[in-house]
């Protein structure tokens, strides 16, 4: 197994999808090769890097709305309402 | 605290109050929804009205199985993929110039280099969340897509693959090369100083 080849199956392998014997391999890799294994860290990173930016119970207060654009809304109902 | 109950009585029975609640309410979160879609803030205003318009015609088929801010964020998911969908492409760089070059050997051509630990506080600080977004937004539009669906809205393979009308294996595939390309352009910015 070469470095190109383990960034190909590095989503497959964090998530357990590796037939035993590409997992062993995999495995033998990362042991004998110190920059793979901190592409798979950055790897790892950048998906949790991503995860931040979704909604958290305590991330910042949400966007304010424009108070324009709430009008807009309101009105465009009572408009179909009607 | 918001009761969702009472409210969706409320809307049900046509309240103009309760409109103006839904909208004040959910409205905020909604519209960062959309940003994270949409590149200008325009697109994402539009996104949020479009959104609302739509949950206020299917309101009576709302059945209250899941909360209605799952609902109303579904919603705002899918009108933004429309909006993405109607825009006119801009030419945009290929995933293969984004994606990691290796030598003939499978060698990295840039040997991969430790990044700097980020606390958790960092991650969540501003400057962190805008070096991700503007990244991501780096990205090719059906890459782009199908990280934000899965990486960053959680949805599964299954529901990502669904909503861009593409297979489970194609979406699993664009994921992993989105994160690739991520991952790449996020690199310089990264690297420790050691
Ligand atoms: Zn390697």
């Amino acid at each position: 197994m070469t470095c190109q080849d383990l960034a190909d199956f590095l989503m497959d392998y964090i998530e357990g999808a590796l037939p035993q014997t590409q997992r062993d391999e995999f495995d033998s890799h990362l042991g004998a090769c110190p920059p793979c294994i901190e592409y798979m860290k950055s790897y790892e990173e950048t998906i949790r890097m991503g995860k931040t930016l979704c909604d958290q119970p305590d991330a910042p207060i949400p966007d304010d709305v424009p108070e324009k654009l709430i009008r807009a809304i309101l009105s465009a109902r009572a408009k179909s309402a009607s | 605290m918001l009761d969702e109950t009472m409210l969706l009585t409320d809307l049900r029975a046509g309240k103009d109050a309760a409109f103006e609640e839904l909208v004040r309410s959910y409205g905020p979160r909604l519209l960062s929804v959309a940003r994270r879609f949409m590149k200008n803030d325009e697109d994402a205003q539009d996104v949020l009205q479009d959104s609302f318009i739509s949950a206020f015609r299917s309101l009576g088929r709302f059945e209250g199985q899941s909360k209605l801010s799952t609902w109303l964020h579904r919603i705002v998911v899918n009108a933004s993929l429309m909006k993405i969908r109607s825009q006119k492409r801009r030419p945009e760089t290929s995933i293969e110039e984004l994606l990691p070059q290796f030598l003939e050997d499978g060698h990295h051509v840039d040997m991969p280099s430790p990044w700097k630990s980020n606390p958790h506080e960092e991650l969540e600080s501003s400057e962190t969340r805008t070096l991700v977004q503007e990244s991501i937004g780096k990205l090719p539009e059906s890459y782009r897509t199908v990280l934000l669906l899965r990486d960053i809205e959680g949805l599964d393979t299954e529901e990502t693959a669904k909503m861009l009308g593409i297979s489970s294996n194609a979406a699993k595939i664009r994921l992993h090369r989105a994160r690739l390309a991520l991952r790449e352009v996020l690199d310089p910015h990264m690297r420790g100083d050691a």
